[in-house]
């Protein structure tokens, strides 16, 4: 961040640029150096910018028609299909565009674990990242609701009847939270009014997650620290943002496969059928995104104790920092810890199979095994891992040999397919 | 590439195990070529004709089509009915109006900027007329399933004698593709029930996949423009990914590095 001298050439710009600094921060982020060894899955943080841009947009749109109402969000939804010129257009982004969401951040955050991303001196990046994460979360519920069909109306219940676990004042924050004594016109219309404000509180703070990781730089799949700017950086414009846009072109292919030609695989059919306080679904089923935490949820056969270990599963990744011990970021170095790394990623896979299925028999069983390895990975293996792994040799830079001929240089080349 | 390559293969996986792929039913639907299905997919004017046909004829007299308005069956991407058949078609149905200058209700013809005229006056009165059991709105009805219009067609097909360890109270019957196999609706459909004015020969198999195919359209009346603009933005995005690829390669060609 060497160019904080910079000075606009024109005279307007000078001027304006000397009062408020915007100039200076586009040139900022215009040369920002970023490591040039950065592969595709450092591209997901640009899609998901361009995520929760489309959700705004869409969903700014869509308030315009909607009608948070018990007795007419239903109709009004079908008014958006049928009548308002591209409404099914727009409200199939925006419903898809939320799935679509999760995935990326999905691979956002396995991103960061693989590579060590969260690991000093970015952990405040990280937590504004979980910060994130559970705002998306609560977004993404309250969104899920307000078609008011069956699936919203059930899951709104047994969503905030977990709150009713809490001990002594549960049933009194539950009736709060409905602003009644059931799920009815007042939690639409509190719902509604947080949905729409969610996602500008996200906005920003991804403006801070992006300013704490404009501190230390990116980091990198070599996981080293490298000299800013130096041979083993480029300016962000043009390399990153053309392999930004290239990323997220073939990320808007898929998205447009699921608008265009399956707009309602995502969504459980029941939602289309109107909200009826009468009838139970067979299975309430959250989305797929909160799966494998529905699934932790369900294996812990006390209620409470279930909800703390739900909400335990996405705190700890706050604390992730501090769990592992190791001081090597990259999982390129660290052989026993790739293995871990994949584990988890398949346990938490194997707890949103299971959170789909009915809570019983063998998937009970492996629901509780998974979520035990859950916490195992974070609570025991990751902060033992530190001490006993016997790590890698890690090259100095991007681009220059490794110091003493490391045995490594290949491996990390061929990984990474960058090192020259 | 090699990290491309795995990051679709990783995406697949997701949509692979999205809820709905488990909790499908295990029952085999009936299956039939639906016209709708498909990149290019469009509906069968003539069968959506024919299954308004049905629906109007049989379904309509206890499954009301609220969301629906008499012009929609006009509108391009629908059975396209001239203007003057949808006209004559909603003027065929009386609609309750009003309140008049003298505070009166009253009946006049439908027009075409009527929503379809409901078969009962309110949930209640459905319930009473069918033995307790609602017949369900039929706007939405196939999104509302699980298999859709596989399911549609096959439970209209799907009547049969019950097994003889299965006892059926009053009112109620077998169905094979019914969650639980019980069902309240009778049989809607026998051979020769309605008169197609094109002359198909009207079996239970060609009443039900018309009406199914009308069905799908009520529930997305966009759908071949969705489609049609599908088409086209993904075309569009692959030449602008290829063309950016091209770009991409000869910018970072200025360092050495991979993309």
């Amino acid at each position: 961040m060497s160019d904080h001298d910079y000075r606009p050439k024109s005279k307007v710009g000078q001027w304006f640029n000397d009062r408020l600094p915007l100039l200076t921060l586009a040139n900022h982020l215009t040369d920002y150096p970023t490591p040039k060894n950065l592969n595709y899955w450092w591209t997901f943080g640009g899609i998901l910018t361009f995520c929760l841009i489309t959700q705004i947009v869409t969903g700014l749109t869509l308030a315009m028609h909607y009608i948070a109402h018990a007795d007419m969000a239903f109709e009004s939804v079908e008014h958006i299909m049928r009548d308002v010129n591209y409404g099914w257009l727009i409200r199939y982004i925006h419903a898809n565009g939320a799935s679509m969401f999760f995935l990326a951040v999905y691979i956002h955050i396995f991103r960061s674990l693989f590579y060590g991303s969260y690991k000093a001196p970015r952990e405040i990046i990280w937590i504004i990242g979980i910060i994130i994460y559970l705002l998306m979360m609560a977004a993404a519920f309250m969104g899920y609701v307000l078609p008011w069909g069956q699936m919203s109306f059930w899951g709104a219940t047994v969503i905030t009847n977990l709150f009713s676990a809490i001990p002594l004042v549960g049933e009194g924050i539950v009736t709060w939270l409905w602003g009644g004594y059931s799920v009815d016109n007042p939690t639409l219309t509190r719902f509604f009014t947080l949905h729409y404000l969610i996602p500008f509180l996200i906005l920003g703070l991804v403006v801070l997650h992006i300013w704490a990781l404009h501190v230390p730089g990116n980091n990198n799949p070599v996981g080293i620290d490298i000299k800013k700017p130096s041979k083993d950086t480029v300016p962000f414009h043009p390399y990153i943002v053309i392999k930004d846009g290239f990323a997220l072109l073939m990320f808007m292919i898929v998205f447009a496969f699921f608008v265009f030609y399956a707009p309602n695989i995502l969504g459980h059919a029941d939602n289309y059928i109107e909200a009826n306080p009468m009838v139970t679904p067979a299975h309430i089923v959250p989305e797929w995104y909160l799966l494998p935490f529905y699934a932790i949820l369900r294996s812990v056969p006390d209620k409470l104790l279930g909800v703390v270990a739900m909400l335990s599963a996405i705190l700890i990744l706050a604390v992730l920092p501090w769990l592992d011990t190791s001081k090597i970021r990259s999982a390129v170095f660290r052989p026993l810890y790739k293995q871990f790394y994949w584990i988890l990623v398949a346990d938490v896979l194997i707890l949103g199979y299971v959170g789909a299925m009915p809570a019983e028999g063998l998937y009970l069983l492996i629901a509780r095994v998974a979520t035990a390895y859950y916490f195992l990975h974070f609570l025991v293996i990751l902060p033992v891992l530190g001490f006993k792994e016997k790590t890698l040799p890690v090259p100095l830079s991007i681009t220059e040999p490794v110091l003493g001929g490391s045995p490594n240089l290949a491996a990390a080349r061929n990984k990474e397919s960058k090192i020259e | 590439m090699k990290n491309l390559f795995k990051l679709f293969s990783i995406i697949i996986l997701i949509i692979t195990l999205n809820p709905n792929s488990f909790a499908a039913e295990k029952v085999e639907y009936l299956k039939t070529d639906w016209s709708f299905k498909g990149l290019f997919g469009k509906f069968d004017r003539a069968s959506l004709q024919r299954g308004y046909q049905v629906y109007t004829e049989v379904c309509a007299s206890c499954h009301s089509m609220k969301y629906l308005s008499y012009r929609n069956l006009a509108e391009p991407g629908g059975p396209e009915f001239s203007e003057a058949q949808a006209k004559a078609i909603a003027a065929s149905f009386e609609v309750t109006d009003g309140p008049n200058s003298d505070g009166e209700m009253f009946i006049r013809p439908g027009k075409l900027s009527d929503k379809f005229v409901m078969p009962y006056d309110n949930v209640k009165a459905a319930q009473a007329a069918n033995g307790g059991a609602y017949p369900p709105d039929m706007s939405v009805l196939v999104k509302a399933r699980g298999g859709g219009v596989d399911y549609i067609y096959s439970l209209l097909q799907g009547y049969e004698e019950a097994p003889s360890n299965v006892s059926l109270d009053d009112g109620v019957y077998y169905n094979k593709y019914m969650y639980g196999n019980k069902i309240r609706m009778a049989a809607p459909l026998s051979d020769g029930l309605v008169e197609y004015g094109d002359g198909t020969n009207a079996t239970v198999e060609q009443m039900s996949k018309d009406v199914t195919t009308f069905l799908m359209w009520s529930a997305e009346p966009h759908l071949e423009s969705r489609h049609q603009m599908g088409f086209k933005a993904i075309v569009y995005l692959i030449i602008l990914t290829v063309l950016v690829y091209f770009s991409m390669k000869r910018i970072w060609s200025r360092v050495e590095s991979e993309v």
